[in-house]
C-alpha cells in the first residue's frame, strides 16, 4: 500500500517554565504518513528540532492507547483535536489534509498551570478525589463479592461514569473552566453503587467544595464538556452531581 | 555460589500463607506511626501496597513518574482479572487456578507462590466490590465471569475492556483516601534514580524531580519497589511510552539478583506495525481469541485478496486445526509463535506480510451485533480508530507483541529481594508466572502482592530487624547521590557533542531485541544479539545527542538514563537466554523443540531459577534456585 505522504503546518505553544511567557512557534512536519498517530508525528517533528540543535517541544503521553488520560492540548481550538471520543495519542494525521495549519496549545485553566510548552500540572484533580472520591473501606476481609447485587443496568450506567480518563479536556474546552463534568462523574459512579450510598451527602460536599477550592469555575450548561469528552462521559453526570449537592444541602449537616 | 533461600515456609501448601502470617511478628499499633515506608510506583501493585501500608497506619512516601498516580500502566490492561471464585460452578477451586497458572508457566514458578496468589484472589474480587468497582454484572445483580486464554473454566472477572482501569483507579482511591488522612504522602513525577543501601539494607532512594530536575533523598526504613516490567527494552511493546527498567535496574547494581530476564512473553493479538515512526504497539485483549478465529489463507496466492473473497475451503484456521482441544484459546506463547510460522511460511496478510486475521464474522452471525458490541465494543473502536478499518466488517489483522516480562528481581516467598528491606511486588519481581504468564493473572498479582502479601511482609521485616530511624545526610545518601548527578552529566555532556538521537540508538535496540531475543531464539543469535548490545552501548556514551538542561523538565534526558538502563539489562536477557539452553514458555530456543515443534524442557538440568548478580566488569554470577514441585507433577504442557 503506497502511501501518499503529507506536509503540514504547524503553530505551537512554546513555553520555557510556568514563569515564562510563552509564543506560538511555527514549524513544518514533511513527508508525514496519514496512518501515523498525532503524536508520532510530533515525535518526528522533535527529531528534527534535536537533530538541528533546538530544543524539541515538550508534551505529556504515555499509554498512547487512549486510556491513561496522561496526553492532551488543544489542537485548532478543541481539547484533542475535532474528532470526537479521542484523546491525542488516538487521533490520526488521516483526519488532516495535506498543506493544513494546525495549531496546538496546552490545555488553558488557572487551576492547571503550564510546566513547560505543552504540559500542565494537573494535580488539582488529585486533590479533588482525595477530597471523597473514594469509598471507604479499608484492606481486608470483605463479605463475599456476590452478596452485594447491583443490576445490570445500574452497574453499566455507573460504568459509563467510571470511565473518565481524568485527562483534563473537559477543562480546557469549558469557558469557565469548569471541572463538573470530571467531577461529577466521580459523585455520579459512587452515589448510583450501593457500596457508595453511606458517604454519598459527605462526598459530595467535599468533592464539589474542593472543586471550588482549586479555582475552577462554575458550570454554566454549555456542553463543550461532554463534546470534546474523549470517553464521551454524558453531561448528564452534572446534572446528578448538583442533585447529589442539593440533595446533601438539605440533609443532616 | 550462594544458596538462594526462598524462606518457604514448612507444611503442606494448603496451610504455607497461613502458617507464616501466624508466625509473622507484628508491629504495635503505636508503634508503626514511627516507621517510614517508601513505595515506588504506583500502580495497581505499588497503589495497593501504599494505600493499605497507609491504612495500617505507616508513614509512607509513594512516588511515580506519572503526574499522577491513576496513570500508572496498569491502567490499560484490558481483558480481566482470574479468581478460583466458581461462581459459574464449572469445577473451578483454588488448586486448579494454581495447577492452572503452574502448567502456564511451564513448571518454571514456586509452588507455594503460586499457591498462595491462587489463594487471595477471591480476596481481591471482594476487595475491589467492596470499594465499588464496576464490574461486569449478569441481569440477576451477580458478577459476571467469562474464560480467558488458556483456561477450561470462566474465571475471568472483567469491566468491558478496561478491567485494569477499574481496578486501578479503585486502588487509586483507596491511596487517595490515605493521602487525604495524612498517611501517605504523593509524590509524582519523580523518578527513583538510585537505591541507598545502609549496612548492607535498603534505607532511601534518590529521586530526580521530572519538572525542576532537582535530585531529592528520601530515607525509609523499608522500601517497596513496584515498577513495573521492562518490556520496553523492546522499543516497540504494548507497555506504555515511559514503562522502564530503571529502578529494577539500578537496585540491581546495588546488589540485589535479576531472576530469569529472559523470560518474556510475547502477546498474540496486536495491532500490527505500520511504520517505521511507530512508537508503540497497541494490544487487543486476548478476550478477543474467546469469539475470534485466527486464520490465514491456506494458499500464498490468496493473501493480497479481501478476506471476504477467500472461502472457508481456502482458509487455515490453523490453531484449531493444530490444538483441537484449546482451539484459539492456547496460551499466548503457543499462539504468538504459530502466528510466526505462517508468516515465516509467506502466508501472513496486510501491508507488511507480518499479520494473521482475528475474524468476528461466525460470531456476529451466531450472537448477533449487539452481544459482540456489549463484549467487545470499546476494543472494537479501538482498531477501528487505529487502522481505520470497521472489525465488524472486516476480519482484524494481529501479530505478536512484546508485551509483559515474567522475570524481574529475585524475591523470596515474602516477596523480599537479596537486599534486605527492599521488597519487590507486581511485574517488577520474577515470582509467580515461571515462564510465561497466563492471560488475566497480571492484574490478579499485582494485587495480590500490593494489598495481601506486602504489607503483612514489611512489617515482619520491620519487627525482625528492630530497623531504627536513618537520616539523609547518612554519608551513603552522599555516595549515592553523587552516583546520579555523576551519570547525568557524563550522559549531557556526551549529549551536547553527539550526533545519534536517543531514539535512535533505541530503535536500533529493539530491533536487534526482537529479531534475536524475541519469540524464537538460536544460540548464535542470541551470541549476535550480546555483540551489538555492547555495540550500541559504547555508541550511547560516545554518541548520544541529548537536547536541554538537567535542571529543567527534560524528556528526553529521562529516556536517556532509562536507555542507558536498558542497554545493560538487554545484554543479561540475552545472556540468560543463551544459558538456558532448554525452550520453555515464552523461552523458546530453536535448537530445543519437539518433532512436533512444540518447546522441549530440560527438567534434568534447568529446572530452577537463574538469579543474577551484577558485577562491575560486566560478568554477572549467576545463581541458581532449584525448583522443587512437590505438590504436581512436572508434565509436557500439552494443549493438543
Amino acid at each position: 500500500m503506497a502511501q501518499e505522504t503529507m506536509t503540514v503546518h504547524l503553530k505551537v505553544w512554546r513555553q520555557a517554565g510556568p514563569e515564562e511567557s510563552g509564543s506560538f512557534q511555527n514549524y513544518t512536519a514533511e513527508n508525514v504518513n496519514p496512518h501515523m498517530s498525532f503524536l508520532e508525528m510530533l515525535d518526528v517533528v522533535n527529531e528534527d528540532l534535536i537533530h538541528k540543535g533546538e530544543e524539541p517541544i515538550e508534551f505529556d503521553s504515555d499509554c498512547r492507547e487512549g486510556i491513561c488520560g496522561t496526553c492532551g492540548f488543544v489542537i485548532n481550538g478543541q481539547a484533542h483535536g475535532e474528532e470526537r471520543g479521542t484523546t491525542v495519542c488516538q487521533l490520526h494525521m488521516r483526519s488532516f489534509s495535506d498543506g493544513d495549519t494546525i495549531v496546538i496549545e496546552p490545555w488553558r485553566a488557572k487551576a492547571f498551570p503550564v510546566i513547560k510548552d505543552l504540559v500542565v500540572d494537573r494535580r488539582a484533580f488529585d486533590r479533588i478525589i482525595a477530597a471523597g472520591g473514594y469509598v471507604s473501606v479499608g484492606t481486608g476481609p470483605k463479605p463475599d463479592a456476590n452478596s452485594i447485587k447491583v443490576g445490570k443496568d445500574v452497574s453499566d450506567q455507573a460504568f459509563d461514569s467510571a470511565a473518565c480518563i481524568g485527562c483534563g479536556a473537559c477543562v480546557a474546552a469549558c469557558p469557565n473552566a469548569s471541572a463538573s463534568l470530571f467531577t461529577g462523574a466521580k459523585i455520579t459512579q459512587l452515589a448510583m453503587l450501593p457500596q457508595g450510598h453511606p458517604e454519598r451527602t459527605r462526598r459530595v460536599r467535599e468533592m464539589v467544595h474542593q472543586m471550588q477550592e482549586e479555582g475552577f469555575g462554575n458550570c454554566s450548561n454549555i456542553g463543550e464538556c461532554e463534546a470534546v469528552c474523549p470517553k464521551e462521559i454524558s453531561l448528564s453526570n452534572i446534572a446528578k452531581m448538583k442533585r447529589e449537592y442539593l440533595r446533601a444541602m438539605f440533609s443532616d449537616s | 555460589m550462594t544458596k538462594l533461600d526462598a524462606r518457604m515456609p514448612e507444611g503442606p501448601l494448603q496451610e504455607k500463607w497461613g502458617h507464616r502470617l501466624e508466625e509473622m511478628k507484628l508491629v504495635a499499633p503505636n508503634n508503626k506511626k514511627k516507621h517510614n515506608i517508601i513505595v515506588v510506583g504506583t500502580g495497581l501493585a505499588g497503589g495497593s501496597a501504599a494505600a493499605t501500608l497507609g491504612e495500617l497506619g505507616y508513614n509512607v512516601k509513594a512516588f511515580c513518574i506519572q503526574d499522577s498516580p491513576r496513570r500508572a500502566h496498569s491502567i490499560a490492561a484490558q481483558g480481566g482479572i482470574n479468581a478460583a471464585k466458581n461462581y459459574p460452578n464449572d469445577g473451578d477451586s483454588i488448586w486448579r487456578l494454581f495447577y492452572d497458572t503452574i502448567k502456564g508457566g511451564d513448571f518454571r514458578s514456586r509452588e507455594g507462590n503460586v499457591y498462595r496468589l491462587a489463594e487471595v484472589s477471591n480476596n481481591i474480587i471482594d476487595q475491589a466490590v467492596a470499594q465499588g468497582v464496576p464490574f461486569a454484572r449478569e441481569y440477576g445483580g451477580e458478577l459476571a465471569n467469562r474464560s480467558f486464554g488458556g483456561a477450561q473454566v470462566s474465571r475471568t472477572f472483567y469491566a468491558r475492556g478496561q478491567t485494569g482501569q477499574q481496578l486501578l483507579l479503585g486502588a487509586y482511591q483507596a491511596l487517595m483516601r490515605q493521602v487525604d488522612r495524612g498517611k501517605v504522602k504523593m509524590y509524582p513525577r519523580q523518578e527513583m534514580l538510585d537505591l541507598v543501601k545502609i549496612d548492607g539494607v535498603a534505607r532511601g532512594i534518590i529521586t530526580r524531580n521530572l519538572i525542576t530536575g532537582q535530585i531529592e533523598r528520601h530515607s525509609a526504613d523499608a522500601v517497596v519497589l513496584c515498577t513495573g516490567g521492562y518490556g520496553r527494552t523492546y522499543f516497540l511493546s504494548t507497555n506504555a511510552f515511559n514503562s522502564n527498567a530503571t529502578a529494577a535496574w539500578r537496585c540491581h547494581k546495588r546488589g540485589a539478583y535479576f531472576a530469569n530476564p529472559c523470560y518474556v512473553q510475547i502477546h498474540p493479538t496486536c495491532i500490527p506495525q505500520s511504520g517505521d515512526y511507530q512508537s508503540k504497539l497497541t494490544l487487543m485483549s486476548e478476550s478477543l481469541r474467546n469469539d475470534g478465529r485466527v486464520w490465514v489463507p491456506k494458499n500464498k496466492e490468496d493473501i493480497g485478496k479481501p478476506p471476504h473473497q477467500i472461502p472457508d475451503a481456502d482458509r487455515d484456521y490453523y490453531l484449531e486445526r493444530k490444538y483441537p482441544a484449546f482451539g484459539n484459546l492456547v496460551p499466548r506463547d503457543v499462539a504468538s509463535r504459530n502466528a510466526k510460522y505462517v508468516c515465516d511460511e509467506g502466508r501472513g496478510v496486510g501491508a507488511t506480510g507480518r499479520a494473521v486475521y482475528l475474524d468476528f464474522r461466525d460470531a456476529i452471525k451466531e450472537q448477533g451485533r449487539d452481544a459482540i458490541e456489549d463484549k467487545y465494543g470499546n476494543l472494537f473502536h479501538m482498531y477501528h480508530k487505529i487502522t481505520d478499518e470497521d472489525p465488524y466488517e472486516v476480519p482484524m489483522r494481529i501479530y505478536p507483541a512484546v508485551h509483559y516480562t515474567m522475570g524481574g528481581l529475585w524475591v523470596d516467598y515474602e516477596l523480599m529481594s537479596t537486599i534486605p528491606g527492599l521488597f519487590v511486588a507486581g511485574e517488577a519481581n520474577f515470582s509467580d508466572h515461571g515462564a510465561n504468564r497466563l492471560g488475566a493473572s497480571a492484574l490478579m498479582q499485582g494485587l495480590a502482592d500490593g494489598y495481601f502479601v506486602v504489607p503483612f511482609t514489611v512489617g515482619n521485616f520491620i519487627a525482625e530487624y528492630d530497623v531504627k530511624p536513618v537520616g539523609t545526610d547518612h554519608k551513603a545518601f552522599d555516595a549515592a547521590e553523587k552516583d546520579v548527578r555523576d551519570q547525568i552529566k557524563k550522559m549531557l555532556d556526551v549529549g551536547k557533542q553527539g550526533s545519534r538521537t536517543v531514539i535512535d540508538i533505541y530503535k536500533d535496540l529493539g530491533k536487534i531485541m526482537y529479531d534475536e531475543v524475541g519469540m524464537s531464539r538460536t544460540g548464535d543469535g542470541l551470541k549476535r544479539a550480546q555483540d551489538v548490545i555492547s555495540g550500541l552501548r559504547e555508541e550511547f556514551w560516545k554518541d548520544v545527542k541529548i537536547p536541554g538542561r538537567a535542571d529543567d523538565y527534560n524528556k528526553m534526558l529521562e529516556l536517556a538514563g532509562r536507555l542507558a538502563d536498558f542497554l545493560e539489562l538487554a545484554e543479561l536477557m540475552a545472556t540468560d537466554a543463551l544459558e538456558r539452553e532448554e525452550s520453555c514458555g515464552g523461552h523458546f530456543r530453536e535448537e530445543y523443540q519437539t518433532d512436533e515443534g512444540e518447546a522441549l524442557r530440560n527438567d534434568e538440568e534447568f529446572c530452577y531459577v537463574a538469579a543474577w548478580e551484577y558485577s562491575e566488569d560486566g560478568k554477572p554470577t549467576k545463581h541458581k534456585e532449584e525448583l522443587e514441585f512437590e505438590n504436581v507433577e512436572l508434565a509436557t504442557r500439552s494443549y493438543k
